[in-house]
């Protein structure tokens, strides 16, 4: 197992070398650059040779990628040009306030979308099917940012029950409670599309497994079929679930772009679109590596969990 | 069998939906009212720095301007300056040596005192590339004061800046937010961290930055020109418009700036009060005058005629701007030509012009931004000049950018790409704008903003007349010409004046909007 894990470590080096290549190049190819975006009208030539000079962006293209990629590997990843400290910093508060939204979301919906499938392929054709797939076609249906945008509206303008935005109040707070107040919004309308997929995903793998001959063995040696349904098939199906999961949380992730923008999230994604707006290389290079070594590595975290579960899977 | 996992899916929703009211009902209720004497202000953007010398946008500014002093300041609802951290100067006969005296006892935030030399760090600091702390740049717009030579301390409470040639804008930049003074023992302590750590002499005293979430800023009880009743400012970024109105709505935040003109009939009644104050922009279309159709004046006119601009502030803009009759913005009041008229929107007498020019059905490239500083709504307005055009007879093909692309594309001049574009200033002087992109020696290869290529002599030598006149009569005088010549040229379609608007709640008093666009607190009441 070790051995599986570190070849899956070592597979990734590559990945993440071909990531930074892309987002560099992405960053030095679109037009406009930093000066241009921070002097705004006053971008003269003169003004903008100048602040690129000091920007240390003046150099070739291929010299101002080693560069990064070797300060990188000593853990510099430069300061941003828009926000003025250093990119690590910003990235890491910004991550850590998505991987609280991206990770109850993640939950949410593998809770609520195992659960939902399970229940409705027991019942299959019953009323809970069907009132579970009619909810699971209209959650997966409806897109996050509207949700979210409708629960504002209703919950927090309408009602007042909810904060319309921020991860805690702005004056006083901080506290859990303070958060879980703020979470609960942006929380469920990220959750919901990914919910919908998990839930159709478990049905159709349960049904898959409910017609299998050890189903029909474990009920006809007299075992209850709460046992036969929550501890043998969903054990067997979870094989096929968890690799659904490992992609959901992909999604999830890159959900919480529109979501966090909706809420006003200070996350990761709302981060990098305004990086990318104010095009501060440093601070989008930055971010993407950081969350696409994050997700190979979850992606590898899920490729072991499913190793365990199920001994065919080579390792 | 069934019914054992009929039952569990039943007690199963209950579980889940009495966690869920639990979780619901433990948090404190949510929308609490925002604290009286704390007022909690929408911003547009988290904002880059809190270091004047370092920052170029209006969003900062906002911040700024509540936080530090400059020498001198904006009068209340004007755009002409008063003394402030200087309590007067004088200027030599040449126009090129200012001498300020300061004000005595002024103490930064930081306990360090206000005097002479830290004028002359905060200048040399900016200009002086081989100053130590010249490296806690870059600062962009230290171009403002490229005209000063050098600064001297003839006493503590006396400085003098002597300026290369006269510079008539010198006072009104030293009042814009590049020339706020910074506490140079704030700077000696943070280095390139004082942006995040600022002190400054103003009516608030930084408190904290959490970021993408608040700048907090406290009342200064020893301020110079009396303390605010504020207790405390909480500037809050929040980039969506969408959601910032909601947060108004909610009573999440007690003031808003920049309410999008779609949202601004959400405020009506008696919970809020909406605020507007026309400042110094100008929102254009830069005609290319080199070649194309437009190297014709004729030309030029019929697209002044042509557009329905009363149209365009009214229905698209909702009324959140004026219609602008010059490269001049009212708001400039000294220094405008109230005699000036726009041109009125007259579609057979711009056909006519055509008909005259020999060109019934020109083709004209037209670029398009899809936002951008100062830019309103430039892609509905594009869509309707557009049109209001082709019913003329131009035949008009839109090319739309992203912003920085756009700047991109504009600044080094319109020729070989296209024969308009759309573009928007806000200044401080009414000498910046016209400078910069109306004169022979503004054109794209000598550095300027002139993307259109306009050219005539007499202008050019009004603005440098006009830049090198200390009185301010005389230059008044000299800005009134330019703009009846710059009119009847037409090197630009003069579109609209944006009017800055602002929401406040009800809870809030005394708030005032300024020409400048800047943000003033230190008056408010927050109840």
């Amino acid at each position: 197992m070790t051995g599986y894990i570190l070849k899956r470590l070592v597979s990734a080096i590559p990945v993440l070398l071909g990531i930074t290549v892309i987002v560099f190049l992405i960053m030095a190819m679109i037009p406009g650059d930093p000066a241009t975006a921070i002097l705004g009208s006053y971008a003269t030539p003169e003004n903008v040779e100048k602040l690129n000079r000091d920007l240390g962006l003046d150099q070739p293209l291929v010299a101002r990628y080693f560069i990064w990629l070797g300060n990188m590997l000593t853990g510099d990843f430069g300061r941003s040009f828009a926000l003025n400290r250093p990119v690590i910093d910003e990235v890491l508060d910004r991550f850590s306030a998505t991987l609280v939204l991206a990770g109850t979301a993640f939950i949410l919906c593998a809770v609520f979308g195992i659960i939902a499938g399970v229940v409705s392929a027991a019942r299959q054709y019953g009323f809970a099917d069907k009132a579970i797939t009619f909810a699971v076609l209209l959650g997966i249906s409806v897109p996050s940012f509207f949700l979210g945008m409708m629960m504002i509206l209703i919950f927090a303008v309408k009602l007042r029950w909810l904060p319309v935005s921020g991860m805690f109040a702005i004056y006083g707070g901080g506290d859990l409670p303070d958060l879980l107040n703020h979470l609960i919004m942006p929380a469920l309308a990220l959750a919901v599309v990914a919910t919908g997929v998990v839930a159709r995903l478990s049905r159709s793998a349960m049904l898959e497994v409910l017609r299998q001959d050890f189903i029909r063995t474990a009920r006809a040696k007299g075992v209850g079929e709460r046992d036969v349904v929550w501890r043998h098939a969903l054990k067997a199906a979870m094989v096929s679930i968890i690799p659904v999961l490992g992609i959901q949380a992909g999604f999830v992730l890159s959900g919480a772009v529109y979501i966090e923008m909706v809420f006003q999230w200070p996350g990761v994604g709302r981060m990098l679109v305004d990086a990318i707006l104010k095009r501060d290389i440093l601070l989008v290079q930055g971010g993407v590596v950081f969350v696409a070594a994050c997700y190979v590595l979850f992606n590898i975290a899920v490729d072991v969990a499913q190793s365990l579960l199920d001994p065919r899977i080579k390792t | 069998m069934t019914q054992g996992i009929l039952n569990w899916t039943r007690r199963g929703v209950l579980a889940a939906g009495a966690a869920m009211s639990l979780s619901l009902g433990a948090v404190a209720p949510a929308a609490a009212q925002t604290p009286p004497g704390v007022l909690i202000v929408g911003q547009i953007a988290e904002p880059k720095a809190l270091d004047p010398a370092a920052v170029t946008a209006v969003n900062d500014f906002r911040i700024l301007m509540n936080v530090y002093d400059g020498l001198v300041r904006y009068k209340s609802g004007t755009l002409e300056v008063e003394p402030a951290l200087a309590t007067g100067w004088e200027i030599s006969e040449d126009g090129t040596v200012y001498t300020f005296k300061l004000r005595e006892g002024v103490k930064f935030h930081d306990g360090s005192d206000f005097d002479a030399e830290a004028v002359k760090f905060n200048f040399d600091r900016m200009l002086n590339e081989d100053h130590p702390y010249h490296d806690t740049g870059p600062f962009p717009l230290a171009f403002f004061f490229s005209a000063v030579r050098e600064v001297e301390v003839v006493d503590p409470l006396t400085v003098t800046f002597t300026l290369n040639a006269p510079y008539a804008p010198f006072l009104s930049n030293l009042a814009y937010p590049t020339g706020l003074i910074v506490s140079p023992a704030a700077v000696e302590q943070y280095g390139a961290d004082f942006g995040r750590n600022p002190s400054g002499t103003g009516p608030f005293k930084f408190v904290e930055w959490r970021s993408n979430e608040a700048v907090v800023v406290e009342g200064n009880p020893d301020y110079w020109d009396g303390p605010t009743d504020l207790q405390a400012v909480v500037f809050r970024p929040i980039t969506d418009a969408n959601t910032r109105t909601a947060e108004m709505l909610a009573g999440g935040i007690d003031l808003m700036v920049e309410v999008p003109p779609v949202s601004l009939s959400e405020f009506q009644g008696d919970s809020f009060t909406v605020f507007e104050q026309a400042g110094p922009h100008v929102w254009f279309l830069i005609l290319n005058a080199k070649e194309g159709p437009f190297a014709e004046k004729a030309v030029r006119q019929a697209a002044n005629y042509a557009i329905n601009k009363t149209a365009l502030v009214d229905n698209v803009l909702e009324g959140t701007a004026d219609v602008a009759a010059g490269p001049t913005p009212p708001a400039f009041a000294w220094a405008y030509n109230e005699s000036l008229e726009p041109y009125p929107y007259d579609p057979d007498k711009a056909k006519a012009l055509l008909a005259e020019a020999g060109m019934e059905n020109p083709e004209v490239t037209f670029y398009v931004t899809e936002g951008g500083s100062g830019m309103l709504d430039p892609i509905a307005m594009g869509t309707a000049i557009q049109a209001d055009l082709e019913a003329v007879g131009f035949d008009v093909t839109i090319e739309t950018y992203e912003w920085n692309t756009f700047l991109g594309n504009v600044n080094p001049g319109l020729e070989g790409k296209a024969d308009m574009a759309e573009m928007a200033w806000m200044t401080n002087d009414p000498d910046t704008l016209p400078y910069l992109a109306l004169r022979t020696d503004a054109w794209p290869d000598k550095g300027g903003f002139n993307s259109g290529y306009y050219s005539n002599p007499e202008v050019d030598s009004l603005l440098e007349e006009a830049r090198v006149a200390t009185d301010q009569d005389k230059r008044a005088e000299l800005y009134k010409k330019m703009q009846t010549i710059v009119q009847e040229d037409a090197p630009w379609v003069f579109v609209a004046n944006w009017k800055q608007n602002a929401v406040t709640s009800d809870r809030v008093e005394n708030f005032e909007l300024q020409p400048s666009f800047f943000l003033l607190l230190k008056d408010v009441v927050k109840n």
